[in-house]
């Protein structure tokens, strides 16, 4: 089935700049995995080597946090619409004042 | 406490709203806001709340105001290029409202000094630039149990919300751990449109109205995601995580 991504604007170089994407999958799982086959090299952004979702990326699933649901084992289906969203933090550079 | 003559007509166009009035106004004049970065974020949240008539706000940050700043940092300005941003915003917020009290605090906040800083305000705005100064807002603010609103900003991109320690989910239960540094680029990198800046800081000065007056629903256990490109807003929800490191009931992190 057809899941609607909304990808962030920090991943967008390896969407070609599109905001957001579709792609076929059935768990989170297989949804990460499709946007790789699609847009080689995202899941190193979005995942730690050990595959597990990174501790400053959340992914949706409509507006609930996979983290609180069933992690990347959490089923998807038709018409939901899945939301990468990174922490932001803003301003200048690390060793500066304010954004 | 009385409003002057003066002060009833400064302030005559909220002092008519229901949810604000005279005892509304006080509690806004008898306000302590503390803001984290007088920046992009900072700067709109500054001009707001002082405007608005909050009696005590301070202001943290250890740079002078760049000229690449005014393109966003509406409250410096061309002839304050090189002053502290502190006595630059201060500056202008004396204009806006001499009869305000605004503290400066001309240095970097850190581990060190920030519960000295916090413990004189009844809430903190932050509006500071990179992760590790968030984080350490955010776990101060959770400790002391201070009242924060978080706000971030990336090119076209905005995320808010408000965080009251003890009662909803704070910026550890949304992300955990800071990502490692050169992983995100920038602002300087990235580049920021400036109304991001300004639409994320003037939320968060709603946030800090909404807060004192106590009216309306704060941005709390939800963050609310701004896109300039498509002017969308969305919000996706936040509980409070048990296995936070701050907040959670086993706390790793139990002091700054």
């Amino acid at each position: 089935m057809s899941i609607k991504v909304r990808i962030p604007t920090p991943l967008q170089k390896h969407t070609n700049n599109q905001a957001e994407v579709s792609v076929d999958a059935s768990d989170v799982k297989g949804l990460i995995e499709a946007l790789e086959k699609d847009f080689p090299g995202i899941k190193d952004r979005i995942c730690e080597k050990d595959g597990k979702v990174r501790r400053f990326i959340n992914i949706y699933v409509n507006e609930e946090d996979i983290r609180f649901l069933q992690r990347d084992a959490t089923s998807l289906k038709d018409g939901d619409e899945i939301s990468i969203i990174p922490a932001i933090a803003g301003g200048q550079d690390i060793a500066g004042g304010a954004s | 406490m009385n409003l002057t003559d003066a002060q009833i007509e400064r302030y005559s166009r909220q002092l008519i709203l229901p949810n604000i009035g005279g005892k509304g106004q006080e509690r806004l004049l008898k306000a302590r806001v503390l803001v984290v970065g007088a920046g992009g974020l900072g700067s709109p949240a500054l001009l707001y709340l002082a405007s608005a008539g909050i009696g005590k706000i301070g202001i943290v940050d250890s740079d002078k105001v760049e000229l690449n700043n005014l393109q966003r940092q509406i409250a410096h300005s061309t002839n304050t290029v090189g002053m502290p941003k502190v006595d630059s915003a201060k500056k202008t917020l004396n204009a806006i409202n001499p009869e305000i009290e605004i503290i400066t605090y001309n240095l970097r906040i850190t581990s060190a000094n920030i519960t000295d800083i916090i413990k004189d305000y009844d809430i903190v705005v932050d509006g500071s630039d990179n992760f590790p100064t968030r984080f350490l807002v955010n776990d101060a603010c959770v400790l002391a149990k201070k009242p924060l609103s978080h706000g971030g900003i990336f090119r076209f991109d905005g995320q808010a919300i408000t965080i009251l320690p003890g009662e909803s989910a704070c910026y550890r239960c949304l992300f955990p751990e800071p990502p490692p540094p050169g992983l995100v680029p920038s602002c300087q990198e990235a580049g920021i449109l400036g109304v991001v800046a300004g639409i994320i800081g003037t939320i968060q000065a709603n946030e800090v109205l909404k807060y004192i007056l106590g009216t309306g629903d704060l941005l709390t256990g939800r963050l609310l995601i701004f896109n300039a490109l498509d002017s969308s807003f969305r919000q996706v929800k936040v509980p409070k995580d048990p296995n936070c490191p701050v907040c959670g009931k086993n706390p790793s992190v139990t002091k700054l």
